[in-house]
């Protein structure tokens, strides 16, 4: 068997009846998603209006995609933990063995944080801010496509190990020694750090790709000041991927010589330093949370200015608290683990720096509510969404100060009240944010809106749900119930358990709900077409057609002043323009479409699980072959396609009726 | 809705707008600017790899130091070859920019070979020091030495592996604005490796040898 390397038939766990009714159920779904899809003949279709398309739109749209259906399987970890939990007290074993359970927690840990927050950060400011800052796509549109390919296939190494093998038992921060070879002899460790290596590349392309975008190219007149927030956000929140994204990719470096090579950088022997690792990955993992939460304060940001009908209050201070909080996130790497045992200066100075940091976040909070201060507010969903995290959010952020205490974290430290406060603040402040953004950009995505109804029904499953899952936890950190067991002796802890189990069900709700939206939505969509400015939006997406044409403006617009389509209006209402004047339309040159993502992300995925596997002739083969997609795409002819002038004028023409009637 | 297009010709254009103003940069700009920005993410891999060798050099778990196995002979030629590398890059570079072919052949070609002596002087330090027994698996220093090191040497071989291919497009599709621009983007990539060589030289040979 050596020409598989360690693969043979003992690899697919057919002893386990969840794990072979999961992942059957998985193939299921693929095989016949793709045969319908073949049936119906879209795969030409597919192949050149998406897999190959480097138009920032249709990427921020895979990447959603790709973010929702991870999401429902980091739901479903979820839902098998909380039912676990709820059942294994006392001398009940629940149903899942600890070695399963072990790589529940792990998957779900990775999965959402990796496979679900990233990509929908990213393939919300993908869709959004070139948009935003008024220009016809990104700064390196093909290295765009790249980075989703390597990004999806991350995903599909993480979800092939459900199937082939195993996954990390580790946890979803994988410490060493308890990763390394010694302790962790099997494949999933690595199939969790090839995905996340291969996928982290891809991230890191996404940064540079955007700091160069926002940097480089905006619409003219529009200055720094002139920004909306979002895109200011989603600067800082780059400018951490550039600066954070490597450490990581150094540190499983690291981790994948001890375990391949049989290195001593965090091992036991040769002493290597295991506590390098933990200090190394959250240098990375602190800005992380940044780099998720400060797009989603843009949307709020957006949202709440656009449903008040006022400007954002406090622009100037809204930009300085982002960028403030982008600086000192590398400086509280820390209070991830006072209990190092680092002297008091050291642990106290990381405190004070934590407790300064919620000062900013304190800044924004109260621009956003003086924004809605005397402002006429439109009770839409995506408002919906922005009051439940300005609630939720600052509770989980009191909860967060209150950890900042060394004293107080040497009690709480790997308690359940820790794990209900990072999920007070990333649900609560992320995904909140995320689907506030979900329903407020998608009319201009597919020119429809979302129903309403089941939107709000959504809304009010989750953040009550959100209540029910996750306060009983706090109440279980303080009474030491620490976090990741498989079953447990308390029997007092049960009850608490047990409601949070209901929580995940009225959580569960909200999920179908939002399928249920989804759906309703496109079956309605006649009734919901949506204008190019649905919202009466302040900011210059909404001054293109609801989808934008491929080249999204016909003319770059001249911005001069934050919420530049709003001045637009102002200014148009006051002079009586007419808005459609005959105009001469230049053609367009437009970034020509590229296979090079697809095909490197095809042959990332060959290496990834030849790597994972030890079959090194498949890994010389993957490895090849993306040198030889990228040497191919560099000998290419043509960069760019003409769009010609007057089908740029029969667009505008058709929009501007569409818009009269 | 294009209001863009009424608005367009209303604004009042002002003779010379500051620069963040000026609208989207010229490709070469945005090309270069977004290359600075890969250097930088570099830089920070590099330092993550340090601050490991910083944490783990003295930890030789009883084995060989830096001061029994360090060559400064061997590594002063290393990093005269390299310096070197960077100054012909450079004539490279300025023979681009009058469309020189022959200099710009001949200037890859010397970079490309002092490149490579470089090259071969660490693999043969790497390979001395596996056959005394000083390899990376003995100590958790020797760990982090050879990733270290072996980073940059394997950015140098990339760098060489990039020289080539971009000679084949010199020769195949000349001075195009595409070629033309990764050629800077080459330069920059080689002189940010010179840099990283210095810190590298002066944190693991010089400082190793002194403690």
């Amino acid at each position: 068997m050596t020409l598989l390397g360690k693969l043979d038939w003992s690899a697919i766990p057919f002893d386990q009846p969840i794990i072979m009714g999961a992942s059957g159920g998985m193939v299921l779904v693929i095989v016949s998603v793709l045969s319908w899809v073949t049936l119906k003949g879209y795969v030409p279709y597919l192949w050149r209006e998406w897999l190959t398309s480097v138009d920032h739109k249709r990427i921020g749209i895979m990447y959603i995609i790709l973010a929702l259906i991870m999401l429902l399987r980091g739901f479903a970890d979820a839902i098998m933990m909380r039912a676990q939990q709820a059942v294994a007290a006392g001398g009940a074993q629940g149903y899942l063995p600890p070695e399963h359970f072990d790589q529940i927690f792990s998957a779900h840990g990775t999965i959402m944080i990796f496979f679900m927050a990233m990509p929908f950060v990213i393939g919300m400011m993908n869709f959004v801010v070139p948009l935003q800052l008024g220009v016809r796509d990104m700064a390196f549109p093909t290295l765009n496509s790249v980075a989703l390919g390597l990004t999806a296939s991350g995903i599909l190494l993480t979800n092939i190990s459900l199937a082939v093998g195993e996954y990390a038992k580790t946890g979803w921060v994988a410490y060493p020694p308890l990763s390394e070879l010694q302790f962790s002899p099997g494949v999933g460790v690595d199939y969790y750090l090839w995905a996340l290596q291969i996928s982290g590349v891809g991230t890191l392309m996404t940064g540079i790709n955007f700091v160069a975008t926002i940097l480089k190219t905006r619409a003219p007149g529009m200055s720094y000041m002139r920004m909306p927030v979002f895109c200011w956000t989603a600067l800082a929140s780059n400018l951490l991927i550039v600066a954070a994204f490597p450490v990581l990719t150094a540190t499983f470096t690291m981790l994948l010589l001890d375990r391949y090579l049989g290195f001593h950088f965090f091992t036991i022997e040769g002493q290597g330093n295991a506590m390098m690792y933990v200090n190394l990955f959250w240098v990375w993992g602190h800005p992380e949370v940044y780099i998720l939460v400060l797009p989603a304060f843009g949307i709020f940001s957006e949202v709440v200015a656009t449903f008040s009908g006022k400007p954002l209050f406090g622009y100037r201070s809204m930009v300085a608290a982002t960028m403030v909080i982008c600086v000192l996130s590398f400086i509280v790497w820390l209070h991830h683990f006072f209990t190092m045992g680092a002297s008091a200066n050291v642990n106290g100075f990381f405190g004070v720096m934590t407790m300064i940091i919620a000062v900013p976040t304190g800044v924004k909070i109260f621009n956003w509510l003086f924004t809605m201060y005397g402002g006429r507010i439109r009770f839409n969903v995506p408002i919906l969404w922005s009051i439940g995290f300005m609630v939720t959010f600052v509770i989980g952020g009191m909860t967060g100060v209150l950890m900042a205490v060394p004293p107080a974290d040497f009690q709480l430290h790997n308690s359940l009240f820790l794990v209900a406060h990072f999920h007070n603040v990333i649900i609560g402040g992320v995904v909140f944010g995320l689907l506030a953004g979900y329903n407020y950009w998608f009319p201009k995505a597919f020119g429809f809106r979302l129903d309403e109804r089941w939107g709000a029904a959504s809304f009010w499953c989750w953040f009550i749900g959100f209540y029910l899952a996750f306060m009983p936890l706090y109440v279980l950190g303080l009474m030491g119930m620490t976090r990741r067991m498989q079953h447990y002796d308390v029997a007092s802890w049960q009850p608490w358990l047990l409601v949070a189990a209901v929580g995940v069900v009225v959580i569960l709700a909200g999920v179908v709900c939002q399928v249920i939206q989804l759906v309703v939505s496109i079956r309605d969509r006649e009734q919901l077409r949506a204008t190019a400015d649905p919202w009466d939006g302040r900011t210059l997406e909404w001054a293109t057609a609801s989808p934008p044409p491929a080249w999204n403006f016909a003319v770059l617009p001249q911005v001069t002043d934050v919420d530049a389509f709003w001045k637009m209006k102002q200014r148009e209402r006051k002079q009586q323009v007419q808005p459609m004047k005959e105009h001469k339309f230049e053609p367009i040159e437009l970034p020509k479409s590229s296979a090079t993502g697809f095909v490197t992300a095809f042959f990332a995925v060959v290496s990834g699980f030849a790597l994972i596997w030890h079959i090194w002739w498949m890994a010389g083969v993957g490895l090849i072959g993306v040198f030889l997609t990228v040497l191919a795409f560099a000998f290419r002819s043509e960069e760019e396609v003409k769009v010609p002038a007057d089908q740029i004028a029969r667009f505008e023409q058709a929009n501007q009726a569409e818009i009269a009637a | 809705m294009n209001v863009a297009v009424a608005i367009d010709d209303e604004v009042p254009h002002e003779a010379a707008p500051s620069t963040s103003e000026a609208g989207p940069a010229p490709k070469r700009i945005v090309v270069g600017f977004g290359f600075w920005v890969f250097l930088l993410s570099d830089i920070v891999m590099f330092a993550s790899l340090f601050a490991a060798y910083a944490v783990l050099a003295q930890a030789t778990a009883g084995g060989p130091s830096g001061l029994q196995l360090f060559n400064q002979v061997s590594v002063a030629i290393e990093t005269a070859c390299l310096l070197a590398s960077s100054y012909t890059c450079g004539l490279m570079s300025l023979a681009i920019s009058v469309r020189r072919y022959a200099t710009v052949y001949l200037g890859a070609l010397i970079t490309f070979v002092l490149g490579a002596a470089f090259l071969a002087l660490e693999v043969r330090e790497f390979a001395g020091m596996i056959a005394i027994g000083a390899g990376p698996q003995r100590s958790a220093f020797l760990s982090a030495f050879f990733t270290l090191v072996g980073c940059h040497g394997l950015h140098v071989t990339a760098g060489l592996a990039w020289l080539v291919v971009m000679m084949a497009q010199v020769a195949i599709k000349g001075f195009q604005a595409a070629v033309e621009r990764r050629l800077l983007c080459f330069s920059l990539f080689w002189h940010a490796l010179d840099i990283v060589w210095v810190w590298l030289f002066t944190v693991v040979y010089l400082m190793g040898v002194v403690s």
